[in-house]
């Protein structure tokens, strides 16, 4: 077997198993045959792509293409193709790492969910879609990854039946990606028509006229902001925390949001020579770093602030897309992959602990889940950027490549580099602030397990029902280790950087820390700082209250919800109703009409020859009269 | 037309199986009603073997299509039309140019195909439960004449023959519904029959025009406009046009369907949308596209700002629904809109778009009806308000209906992402600002799509269980699963090989769109 057809089993292997897994019953008992059995091949998919994908990685000395026919509609061929470069194999090993400590957590996590086998087969669905976009040598199977991806997110978001919120927050996910999607839909049809193949080489070599090339780019934007959470298509990710824990770190965090990142990274030839696009690209970037950031500042709920953190974090990538750098954008891809995996499957932990999402009713924590606080230090340190953990790193390069294209020579104008340079600089001290906040106000303290308002908390989230324990504990193994290993990464994939390999693999520039990397450090020590600071004046109060009348309009994401209710959901309903009622009392009741009309025209014409015999004759006679009138008339 | 000699085609007992895949259920038909009444169980069994016989029929027929390729040399340049794979072409009423022509090509097969699959399904259906209203066996009987019709009309190579079998379908319908429906089924059938009869009637008009005009009504002769003035072929388009767009429905004038859909029996809904709705479709290329070709060049950016209103009337109007049935209807004059987009943009892709849409729509289309039939006759209800928490309740059957709504709103991997993706394709490359805008709309049409089928599946399946749906009974019975299975397969095998759908028809659809330039 050719490497390009290996390659084909690392996105094929969980779609195939994940299609398997779902004909299997729900089994309902801990140990129940179709549980095992739906567990292992969730387990076997992923680990299946790991595998392929770390031989390839291993073997491979350049870039791997195959492609095979799949169809041809009319005038274009469609095909099946693996095309990866040595940065796409890595995006691979990334995704299959974590989606396979996902599907091993997720065994423990949902250890009592009757519902957990079509569970897990969604779970390698998902995987397998994700590794399609990474891997397809084609634009129309990037795009089939990418819409399974979405069904997948929905399906698995709406998954806990005891939420009342979880199927909305499913289908405000599906529905805002797809509302981004018209846009990718339009921009590949448009990339693929000009360039008469969908293949994704050829596309790249097409000689585009720069006007089609800017529309084609910025609508498949849309997409990317859909499905990468950026300002103004960011609102579902939040509200998808309503998902399983395990769920949001694999798709919310490490994989899915990544993937519009990923996207433009793949086509960046194109975006390169487009400065409309990526100046498009980058003032999203800057909005959505900031926006991210300020509202994660607020958050009660511990996987909001996570949601939000990432919001921002995906601004940072596709900030460095604007700036020029894909190179930076999939260092910090993957080193965030890492370190959110790690957050959020610390805070399922955490969550399976004390039953309740609510940083309100944590604290004191750190005594009881030593292993879980320690993930949290290393993930937050990580997120914040703390040197020399893998989230410093990965940042710092974000942020030279910004300073750097504010001198010129990006492919966006200057005022766009300064826009996200100033963004992502602002941003490190606000991630420091939440991220103290949130190590403080959860982990140190006494707890408020038992707030004033009673224990009426425990109803709700799906972590609920796990019978509260006396004390709070870390995990069992199948969730502790996971979280462990994914430590490492967190820690130690920063330094990668210095490794010649993966450096060249990513086309990374030579890792050079300069007297750059002091305003970004001190940004990070005030922000850390100040939310030190407000906690040890008020010890066991909340950091956020210092943000005063800010609190809630942070908290709420700068009410882009309501906004988005107003200006797309209320019109489409409205019009909705509009069109329904044309259809019923104006088309239906014109055909309506013209039955009746025609009943009645019948009725009276019926009526019209119950003439009596005289009258009859008289009109018969007359009628022939004005016949031989016209004849005569017509023959003359 | 002297040399007719090279319109027939194909090995003799090739040529029987094509006239059997009429006969048989014919045949078939008749043997039902002659039954006795006492016989009612066994009526069906016989109708439904007759169903499995046809279907096997038909599949028999691919080996005509892979076998000999010999009549596909004829390459891009040669003037004449691509030929059937077979036909059988017999003079019936020389006076009035009227042959018995039948045949099939990779345009009508897959059509084919689903007629027989989705009629056997349906009869299989009727041997385990025949709804209220009528016997059993006269159920199964009309499902085989409808067949017969159907498979008419598709295989019809002849102009006259072609509306002959576009009305031998009405009456079986007619009583479908009228006998078998829900409480007004009266009203709908009659509204049914008599808004299908006025299109009908334009349908003769133009046969007649087309015929008067060129001595012929052979469709293989005719293809490419042959012998047709222009302003003979603008008329005639016009009446066609008009004809199909009611049959297929083309919004606005679509309003028969959701009425007729909504009081028809499962097993009427199901081949009403599976496969009657395609006749207008299919008309609409293989004659309009095909014997009118300038006319349909001339009407087409009317067809496709039709099809695109379609789309979104058809979404918008979903978005509005309270009943099962009735929302699945609507759904289907949107993605008859995308199928008419393709066909509006007359390119080789639309109209490949077009014929996967066909196959996908009658395949999903299909399934939701007879889920949605599951539902209703388990709950007693269709009524959204009494739905919900279905997966509660009976998970497999909620699984399932996520799988077809999914399927419906144009999942990637799934049957019905080509034919829609591909129709906005299609339009992308016609180009120019009014295409553009068309395209446009359309995805538009297509996240609505989504917006609606995402409310019924939150309506009916997520969320606690209702009194009504907590009462049912999750086992899904032998004979569902016998309906079911296959249209979930196929629409996942469609989904993931489009090929089999537009493997042979990459000819005949070149042909089609070169007579169009």
């Amino acid at each position: 077997m050719t490497a390009g057809a290996a390659g084909l089993l690392i996105p094929g292997v969980p779609l195939l198993l994940g299609l398997l897994g779902l004909l299997l019953p729900a089994g309902d008992r801990e140990g129940h045959e179709p549980r095992r059995l739906a567990a292992a091949l969730g387990v076997a998919g992923a680990g299946t792509s790991l595998v392929v994908t770390l031989l390839l990685l291993l073997t491979a000395k350049h870039p791997i293409e195959f492609s095979e026919h799949w169809v041809t509609v009319g005038s274009i061929e469609v095909t099946i193709g693996f095309a990866t470069g040595m940065a796409a194999l890595y995006v691979a090993l990334a995704v299959a790492v974590v989606a396979l400590f996902v599907q091993i957590y997720s065994v423990a996590y949902l250890h009592d969910d009757p519902r957990y086998a079509p569970y897990a087969a969604q779970i390698s669905l998902f995987t397998g879609a994700m590794l399609l976009v990474v891997t397809s040598g084609d634009l129309i199977g990037v795009l089939v990854g990418w819409e399974v991806m979405g069904a997948c997110s929905y399906l698995l978001i709406g998954h806990d039946r005891r939420l009342p919120e979880a199927p909305a927050a499913a289908t405000k996910a599906f529905l805002v990606t797809r509302v981004g999607d018209i846009g990718f839909l339009l921009g590949v049809a448009v990339l693929i028509t000009q360039a008469g193949t969908s293949r994704i080489g050829p596309v790249l070599a097409h000689d585009y006229s720069a006007g089609t090339l800017t529309a084609a780019l910025l609508l498949i934007l849309a997409g990317v902001a859909g499905k990468s959470a950026q300002f103004p298509l960011h609102t579902w990710l939040p509200d998808a925390m309503a998902g399983p824990t395990p769920i949001s770190a694999l798709i919310h965090a490490a994989t899915m949001v990544a993937a519009g990142v990923y996207v433009v990274f793949r086509l960046y030839p194109l975006f390169d020579r487009t400065p409309a696009a990526t100046a498009v690209l980058g003032v999203l970037a800057a909005i959505t770093i900031l926006l991210g950031a300020l509202a994660a500042t607020a958050q009660d709920d511990m996987k909001r602030v996570l949601a939000w953190s990432t919001v921002s974090q995906i601004g940072y990538m596709t900030g460095a897309l604007a700036v020029g750098s894909p190179a930076a954008a999939l260092f910090h891809l993957l080193t965030h992959a890492a370190f959110k995996a790690l957050l959020f499957l610390a805070a399922g932990a955490v969550i399976h602990a004390v039953g309740t999402n609510y940083l309100s009713r944590m604290g004191g924590l750190r005594e009881h889940l030593p292993v879980t606080f320690w993930s949290f230090v290393v993930g937050l340190g990580a997120l914040a950027g703390v040197p020399p953990l893998a989230g410093f790193w990965s940042k710092e390069n974000v942020l030279a490549a910004a300073a750097h294209a504010t001198e010129g020579g990006g492919p966006a104008p200057v005022w766009v580099a300064w826009l996200v340079w100033l963004a992502a600089l602002f941003a490190v001290g606000i991630t420091a602030w939440y991220a103290t906040r949130l190590l403080l106000y959860a982990f140190f303290g006494v707890s408020r397990a038992h707030g004033p308002a009673g224990p009426d908390w425990e109803i709700g989230f799906d972590e609920a029902r796990y019978t509260q324990p006396a004390t709070p504990h870390d995990p069992p193994g199948l969730m502790r280790w996971p979280i462990m290993l994914l430590a490492v990464p967190a820690v130690l994939l920063g330094l990668a950087a210095y490794a010649p390999g993966f450096r060249t693999a990513l086309e990374l520039e030579n890792p050079h820390l300069g007297v750059a990397v002091a305003l970004p450090m001190l940004l990070l020590a005030a922000g850390a700082g100040t939310a030190w600071w407000l906690w040890a004046a008020v010890p066991g109060v909340d950091p956020a209250t210092a943000l005063g009348g800010a609190r809630h309009l942070f908290a709420t994401g700068f009410h882009l919800d309501k906004v988005q209710d107003r200006l797309v959901v209320r019109p489409a309903v409205a019009l909705a109703r509009l069109v329904t009622a044309t259809d019923e009392r104006v088309v239906d009741a014109a055909v309506e009409g013209t039955g009746t009309t025609t009943t009645h025209v019948g009725g009276a014409l019926a009526a019209a020859h119950r003439f009596a015999l005289p009258a009859a004759a008289l009109l018969v006679f007359t009628g022939a009269l004005v016949l031989t009138v016209v004849a005569v008339g017509a023959a003359t | 037309m002297t040399n007719r000699d090279y319109l027939v085609h194909g090995p003799t007992w090739l040529q029987v199986v094509l006239i059997a895949v009429l006969a048989v259920p014919a045949a078939g038909a008749a043997m039902v009603a002659l039954l006795p009444s006492r016989a009612d169980r066994p009526a069906r069994l016989v109708a439904t073997g007759v169903a499995a016989v046809t279907l096997v029929l038909t599949l028999l027929l691919t080996a005509a299509g892979i076998g000999d390729r010999g009549w596909f040399e004829y390459g891009p340049d040669d003037a004449r039309p691509a030929l059937p794979w077979v036909s059988v072409d017999a003079p019936w009423v020389p006076a009035l140019h009227i042959d018995f022509h039948i045949g099939v090509d990779g345009i009508s097969y897959p059509l084919v195909v689903l007629t027989a699959l989705l009629t056997l399904l349906c009869c299989a259906y009727t041997v385990w439960k025949v709804p209220e209203g009528g016997p059993g066996r006269t159920l199964a009987g009309l499902l085989l004449l409808l067949e017969v019709g159907i498979l008419g009309t598709f295989l019809a190579l002849d102009l006259v023959l072609f509306f002959l079998f576009f009305e031998v379908v009405l009456l079986p319908m007619y009583a479908v519904i009228a006998g078998w429906g829900g409480a007004g089924r009266r009203r709908a059938a009659q509204k049914f029959v008599l808004y299908t009869l006025v299109g009908s009637v334009l349908l003769l008009l133009g046969v007649l025009t087309v015929v008067a005009a060129a001595g012929t009504g052979d469709i293989v002769a005719l293809t490419g406009g042959e012998g047709l003035t222009r302003n003979t072929q603008y008329i005639a388009f016009a009446l066609f046009a008009v004809a199909f767009a009611v049959k297929a429905p083309l919004w606005p004038l679509h309003s028969w369907l959701p009425d007729a859909h909504t009081q028809a029996p499962t097993v009427g809904s199901v081949i009403l949308a599976g496969v009657l709705l395609k006749m207008g479709t299919y008309g609409l290329i293989r004659i309009g596209v095909g014997v009118t070709p300038r006319g349909a060049a001339w009407a087409a950016s009317v067809l496709g700002v039709l099809a695109v209103a379609a789309i979104l009337a058809g979404a918008l109007i979903c978005l509005r629904q309270t009943e099962l049935k009735r929302l699945i209807a609507y759904s289907s004059v949107g993605h008859m809109g995308f199928v008419l987009l393709g066909i509006a943009t007359l390119t080789t892709t639309g109209i490949e778009a077009a014929l996967l849409g066909n196959v996908a729509h009658g395949l999903i289309t299909g399934l939701l009806f007879f889920l949605a039939g599951a539902i209703k006759d388990r709950t007693h209800t269709g009524d959204l308000a009494h739905l919900g928490g279905l997966r509660e309740a009976a998970p497999t059957l909620s699984g399932l209906l996520a799988f077809a709504a999914i399927a419906s709103l144009g999942l990637p991997g799934l049957a019905g992402f080509w034919g829609e993706a591909f129709a906005v394709v299609a339009a992308v490359q016609r180009g120019g600002p009014a295409w553009t805008t068309l395209a446009v709309l359309a995805a538009i049409g297509g996240a609505l799509t989504a917006a609606y089928f995402l409310r019924l599946l939150r309506t009916v399946t997520h969320g606690p269980a209702t009194p009504t749906v907590s009462a049912i009974s999750p086992a899904i019975a032998g004979p569902e699963w016998f309906a079911w299975a296959p249209l979930v397969v196929l629409v996942l095998a469609v989904g993931l090989i489009p090929a089999l759908v537009l493997t042979a028809t990459s000819l005949p659809v070149f042909s089609l769109s070169e007579a169009v330039r």
